[in-house]
């Protein structure tokens, strides 16, 4: 295996559940990559796929219920050909993973060191002595003051910052290739959010793992992420390097994140335009392109078309799934970068069947 | 803690008075029949009665006699004599004390070992035959009244009365210190018809419990960590999903060494029910008394230990 090939490739990855009410389709067939000692961010709204996309790498959506296809290339091996117990030997040791509610996500009648001191010991055979000396050298690495005496602390005894610090070093506890960090920052306060997204970047640096980071926040991918994947309704729907995502994002739903954020920066009189609607079922999911009754500039027949994420025509790194033409939708962000309402961008824009 | 240990102590004692002032009314207002009649011999005669009345101190006011009750009990931890024996109630008790203990340790670990078993297992396998078959059984033991059930295992099983003579039935108690295999193949019926109920309820909570628990964010995490299925469901899942049976079972521990009746009775066991039941019968007020005294005492204790194991079991709760 050469350097240049990726640390994790997903390719056309899908996550089927049944439930009584139907087929849940979670995830429907993304594919992206995750080079060593790079960072992904992978953004899109409740219910999108992002979360259950990132645990399946690990296995954890594995269940008499689910169905998965494709393939998950970890170093050339395929995580969803492989067997629980081989699995379970990567997750935890090559593959770490991070989630949003760390007071939930810590067992709340064991001590943080007990729970660190597992992790160390799931996937190393030392001595009890040995795996707590590293426990408290992790909880010292990311910043847990007097690591001696706060060890045996139980989580609630814990701050929220504190909690997800101690997440991250049981995380860590065996030197991961890849964290996958599950909405990290949204059950922080925004203060703390700040220094967890320093805490991750630092120990990224020190530690030269890659990191996949889900959230819905962009000011979060913006801090984080070399390489931007926005989902919607388990597909990918746009990918590119996050300078060129923010600069000239294509998909009418990435527009719609990004206007839909306020910033310090944009004038004081310019509107947040919210997204209208609400996220589609994954069970019933809309026909043609997921988005389009969503979309403020569908037209007629994307609700019979499925798009497929190609790359863009002078930007090959750069992939949308959308219907419109590109000088199209290059007018319309035009438009709404003026601080055009998207109706008002629409008609600015001319039709889009008028546009050459 | 301490000090929440004493005043959870000295409201005991407070509810000690009350459930005993509370049996005094019950049994001389409403009394199962009157104690001195019933002792007056075949041929009733009023002196003899009066005179009776006045040596078991019923001609005395309900006040009196319940402020001379208690002051024998707190000054000299008496609990008076039985009306038809004249033994002290205090020694019946004590006498009566290890079969009812056996009874109810034993099969309280019965019920304890199989119902979180099958509720481990059946939570591991939700929706399955297996489950379905140990949930639809479950259903039935719960249904099932304690002195139905100890009929139908005679009937079924004792050495004497039995279509299979396997167990030795009603009757063949006899203490462990005096034979120990007796004892042992003595208690086997009334254990299995002591523990099936309880075992059926703690089935379905540790199933639903455990299930609920393998639901939390840390089984994710446990698993993200790359545990062994197993340290994930015993370390992390059971773990937790088993605080609230511990809590019950104290409770039911405590309830049942005060009235095993049903199944004391059936079994004809030598314990603390059967004697309240006899007493009850005999209007043997003094009986009836130190018994649901003793019965309260161990709930009420059960209560507090309960409270206590709570802290230890759970690092969140601190008393104050």
């Amino acid at each position: 295996m050469s350097a240049a090939d990726p640390l994790l490739r997903v390719e056309d990855l899908r996550v089927e559940f049944a439930t009584e009410d139907g087929v849940v389709h979670a995830v429907d067939g993304i594919t992206y990559q995750v080079q060593r000692g790079r960072t992904l961010g992978i953004v899109g709204e409740s219910g999108s796929g992002k979360t259950v996309a990132s645990m399946t790498t690990l296995g954890l959506t594995r269940g008499p219920r689910a169905s998965i296809s494709g393939r998950i290339l970890f170093e050339g091996r395929d995580l969803v050909a492989m067997s629980d117990g081989e699995l379970r030997a990567i997750r935890g040791n090559e593959i770490a993973m991070i989630f949003q509610d760390p007071l939930s996500a810590l067992h709340p009648l064991y001590s943080v060191g007990f729970q660190l001191v597992e992790a160390v010991r799931a996937h190393r055979d030392v001595s009890k002595r040995a795996a707590r000396e590293r426990t408290v050298e992790l909880l010292r690495l990311v910043g847990i003051p007097d690591p001696e005496g706060r060890v045996d602390d139980y989580p609630h005894e814990f701050s929220g910052g504190m909690r997800q610090r101690a997440m991250i070093a049981m995380a860590l506890a065996n030197e991961p290739k890849l964290l996958i960090a599950d909405e990290p920052t949204t059950a922080l306060d925004v203060t703390v959010q700040a220094q967890i997204l320093d805490l991750m970047e630092r120990l990224q640096r020190e530690l030269g793992m890659a990191i996949v980071i889900i959230t819905h926040d962009l000011g979060v991918v913006a801090e984080m992420a070399d390489d931007i994947a926005v989902m919607y309704a388990g597909r990918i729907v746009e990918t590119a390097s996050a300078e060129l995502l923010f600069a000239a994002p294509e998909h009418p739903y990435t527009w719609g994140l990004l206007k839909s954020i306020p910033t310090l920066t944009a004038p004081r009189d310019e509107q947040l335009v919210p997204i209208p609607g609400t996220p589609p079922s994954l069970i019933h999911r809309p026909s043609g392109c997921h988005f389009h009754p969503r979309c403020p500039y569908a037209q007629p027949d994307h609700s019979r078309i499925d798009p497929a994420l190609e790359p863009v025509a002078d930007e090959p790194t750069h992939h949308v799934a959308c219907l419109l033409e590109t000088p199209v939708r290059r007018r319309l962000w035009a438009e709404l970068q003026a601080g055009r309402m998207p109706d008002e961008a629409l008609a600015a824009a001319g039709r889009p069947g008028e546009a050459s | 803690m301490t000090r929440y240990i004493i005043r959870r102590l000295l409201w005991g004692v407070l509810l000690l008075i009350l459930v005993s002032a509370l049996t005094f009314v019950l049994f001389r207002v409403l009394p199962t029949a009157d104690a001195a009649t019933l002792r007056a011999g075949r041929v009733q005669n009023q002196k003899v009665i009066a005179a009776l009345r006045h040596d078991l101190g019923l001609d005395k006011s309900l006040l009196t006699q319940f402020w001379d009750y208690m002051k024998a009990i707190f000054l000299h931890f008496d609990l008076g004599f039985s009306y038809q024996s004249s033994a002290s109630v205090k020694s019946l008790i004590v006498n009566r004390l290890p079969a009812t203990v056996s009874l109810v340790l034993g099969g309280a670990i019965l019920w304890l070992v199989t119902g979180l078993t099958i509720g481990i297992v059946s939570a591991r396998r939700p929706g399955t035959l297996l489950d379905r078959f140990s949930m639809g059984g479950a259903l039935v033991f719960v249904s099932a009244p304690e002195y139905w059930l100890g009929l139908i295992v005679l009937y079924l099983f004792a050495a004497d009365i039995g279509v299979w003579k396997i167990f030795p039935g009603s009757g063949s108690y006899v203490s462990l210190t005096s034979d120990p295999a007796k004892w042992f193949s003595s208690l086997i019926l009334p254990w299995f018809v002591v523990a099936a109920g309880t075992a059926a309820i703690y089935a379905r909570l540790m199933r639903s419990s455990l299930i609920e628990t393998m639901d939390q964010d840390y089984i994710r995490t446990a698993r993200a960590k790359g545990l062994s299925e197993r340290r994930v469901v015993f370390r992390h899942g059971v773990r937790s999903a088993i605080n609230p049976i511990l809590t019950i079972l104290g409770l039911d521990i405590g309830i049942l060494l005060g009235s095993a009746i049903l199944v004391e009775t059936v079994f004809n066991i030598p314990g603390i029910g059967r004697l309240n039941y006899d007493a009850i019968q005999h209007a043997d007020f003094p009986i009836v008394q130190g018994t649901v005294l003793l019965a309260s005492f161990f709930v009420i204790v059960a209560n507090i230990v309960v409270d206590i194991a709570y802290a230890y079991l759970d690092p969140r709760v601190r008393y104050s």
